[in-house]
């Protein structure tokens, strides 16, 4: 083995890219939220369908969305690795055990909040991503140019009682998974320092709340507001 | 006081094992747990039972040999090493649940007796240093800013009890090995073998068969010596920094 997929096959080495690709995904989460709070401008849709359209087409976020997918696929396989490792490590378990003293839930249910959003993402990027670059979309024309109507087909999903729900269950989800994760993957990278790492930690409580009450608001206002 | 127990009993490493209910009675509150698991003891050899086995040594809180996993968490209420936990910690007419450390690397030997010589691999493969640094040297003879000794010290207090793996939910040792680490990457006599020790602990603690880190933070809040998560990112530190830089291609 060289000394590259060595590392990498090492516990450190794959804990370091769950690590990177958590925090790349965070990243990821910071452009698409700001992005779709074009949903709130009141214009019918036509900043959401302009911006739809140069994410799916300019070259640049083309890159990224590779390297969200990656991520996202690396960050599930990793896990799963991870998980089986662990779970192997301790073949009997206690019959008593007091974990709720001594850590957080959040931190130790991480797999299975991952999981719910994973099934989540599923179902969202079957909704929205599959249909705008595969389904049939209609279009509307602003300025003389036609653009794929995605502002309508989200209108449309988010008048059912149940998707709402789901968005909002998924975004609780997320923000108790990011309430671990995001200071987590920072001490994995070995970014422990009294100077940084309360900085670090209240930006994570600051994050793991504001970016999923942002994300699930959207459902709950065009519920709300539009029907 | 008044106590039932409820200890895990099991012959030899191949045994299925399983819990035994022990009525105990006149019970001191200025008992130490050992103490308690004494007269425990005592009454079986009377009765011509085989006694509870356990680990113990010292009974000072200072060589790491007591473990036992109390009422769910490993060394009991207290953020101590057993063999410090008192009685009084406990109320009269409680049942107690005594359980061995439940890991992988650590096979039950007898009753609550666990091997722990994986630690010991683990301190082979690189937790030394093999340059001849004397005798005793004289106080600040080595230029070592007394901060930085406090912490190489501070990591250095870890007596490998195991209570990090046992409070894991990973049976993960990445607070013992990042102790090890720590000590002597802080200290000039620990240059020497930096980065080939950081590279050979970290794989001789995978090749046991311990579990990842998921950084809950069980480990350091249940170690009686408080080693501090900081260690832990140090160690990580230690890897990627060494990986990236020794000579092992």
């Amino acid at each position: 083995m060289s000394w590259v997929t060595k590392t990498l096959s090492s516990t450190l080495g794959r804990k370091l890219i769950m690590a990177l690709t958590g925090l790349f995904l965070i990243l990821f989460l910071t452009g698409h939220v700001s992005g779709n709070l074009l949903l709130f401008k009141n214009d019918g849709g036509e900043a959401f369908n302009i911006y739809a359209k140069f994410m799916t087409t300019n070259p640049a976020v083309k890159l990224l969305s590779w390297l969200t997918y990656l991520s996202i696929i690396g960050h599930v396989i990793y896990s799963i690795i991870l998980s089986r490792k662990n779970k192997s490590a301790r073949p009997i378990g206690y019959s008593e055990s007091k974990a709720s003293t001594n850590s957080s839930a959040a931190s130790r249910n991480m797999g299975v909040l991952g999981t719910v959003i994973l099934l989540f993402i599923v179902v969202h990027m079957q909704s929205f991503w599959a249909q705008m670059h595969w389904g049939s979309i209609p279009t509307v024309t602003y300025g003389g140019e036609e653009y794929k109507d995605l502002y309508s087909i989200v209108y449309a999903a988010f008048q059912v009682e149940w998707m709402v729900a789901l968005y909002v269950i998924a975004m609780i989800f997320l923000g108790v998974h990011l309430s671990h994760g995001f200071a987590s993957a920072f001490q994995t990278l070995g970014l422990n320092h009294k100077k940084y790492t309360p900085a670090i930690e209240g930006l994570g409580k600051f994050y793991c709340i504001v970016i999923p009450a942002l994300f699930a608001s959207m459902p709950l206002y065009i519920y709300f507001t539009q029907s | 006081m008044k106590l039932t127990l409820k200890v895990w009993r099991q012959k030899n490493n191949s045994d299925k094992g399983g819990f035994v209910n022990y009525p105990l009675d006149g019970i001191s509150k200025d008992m130490s747990f050992l103490e308690m698991l004494d007269v425990l003891n005592e009454e079986l050899s009377e009765k011509g039972e085989d006694p509870v086995h356990f680990d113990h040594d010292c009974r000072e809180g200072i060589c790491g040999m007591c473990s036992l996993y109390i009422n769910g968490k490993p060394h009991g209420p207290q953020q101590t090493t057993t063999c410090q936990l008192h009685m009084r910690s406990f109320s009269d007419g409680d049942t107690i649940t005594i359980e061995p450390w439940r890991a992988a690397a650590f096979p039950v030997v007898k009753d609550l007796v666990v091997d722990r010589s994986s630690f010991d691999r683990i301190i082979q493969a690189g937790g030394y240093v093999s340059v001849n640094t004397g005798g005793v040297p004289d106080a600040n003879e080595i230029p070592i800013p007394k901060i930085i000794a406090d912490e190489a010290f501070d990591a250095a207090t870890c007596i490998g009890c195991g209570a990090c793996v046992a409070a894991c939910k990973n049976a993960s040792a990445m607070l013992f090995t990042s102790a090890k680490i720590s000590q002597l990457a802080m200290l000039p006599q620990g240059q020497v073998e930096r980065k080939n020790r950081a590279e050979k602990m970290i794989a001789q603690m995978d090749e046991e068969g311990f579990g990842a880190c998921t950084n809950t933070g069980a480990c350091a809040a249940e170690c009686p010596k408080g080693i501090s998560l900081t260690n832990i990112a140090r160690m990580n530190r230690e890897y990627f920094s060494a990986v990236l830089s020794s000579d092992n291609v």
